[in-house]
């Protein structure tokens, strides 16, 4: 599984990270997680703003930090 | 990007997201003339419909995330609303051109300049738009 986590490093951005990885623990599922923060490859995405979560190519969620719940959800499909 | 971008607030930091159907209409045209420049002055931010249209995930999950959604059809087809409908999206504010303003839709693109002021004025008081700092920008740091 291939998590990517767009941001430019604030602290949402930061806050997502830490919620995605601990959800991915909590799950004990292997994924790879990147951060993307350069702003043109964030656009490539086609977010409205930041933080985004992308989980396997698809986004999850956008300008907001994402519950743990809904994390284990996308990630458990 | 500072270290205050993206540290307070809910959602995507408040930012109006503006939606035109942009047709091949005086009033597909107007409804995009009004979007831009709301956008341009900092009332909101237009974003790509078609995206939404061709189920593109970041396009539909940033609609489906914002905190608010202001959405212009020139006319009574709605066409931006059937696409949002299709994807269960929801609306904050809604208006459509013709009914609005009482004009009639024709292929006549040279747009009247008070036309346009009025599409946005009913928009900004429908909507309840206000003018911020962050709206008009291209920034992707939380909207």
């Amino acid at each position: 599984m291939e998590v990517k986590i767009l941001g430019p490093g604030c602290p949402k951005c930061e806050q997502t990270e830490k919620v995605v990885k601990e959800a991915i623990k909590e799950a004990g599922i292997e994924a790879k997680v990147e951060k993307v923060k350069d702003a043109v490859d964030i656009a490539s995405y086609g977010v409205f703003g930041t933080p985004a979560v992308v989980i396997d190519g698809e986004v999850k969620c956008v300008g907001k930090i994402p519950k743990k719940e809904d994390v284990l959800k996308w990630i458990q499909k | 990007m500072g270290e205050e971008c993206c540290a307070t607030g809910s959602g995507q930091n408040g930012v109006t997201m503006i939606l035109s159907c942009s047709g091949g209409s005086n009033v597909g045209q107007l409804a995009n003339q009004a979007a831009v420049e709301l956008t341009q002055e900092g009332y909101g931010r237009m974003f790509c419909l078609a995206g939404i249209g061709g189920h593109l995930s970041g396009f539909v999950q940033s609609a489906k995330d914002v905190d608010r959604l202001v959405v212009l059809d020139g006319c009574e087809i709605g066409c931006s609303k059937a696409i949002l409908d299709h994807l269960e999206i929801p609306m904050t504010t809604y208006l459509v051109l013709t009914e609005e303003l009482g004009i009639e839709k024709n292929k006549d693109f040279n747009l009247k300049r008070e036309e346009i002021e009025k599409v946005k004025e009913i928009a900004k008081k429908a909507g309840k738009m206000t003018r911020t700092e962050s709206g008009a920008t291209g920034s992707v740091c939380c909207a």
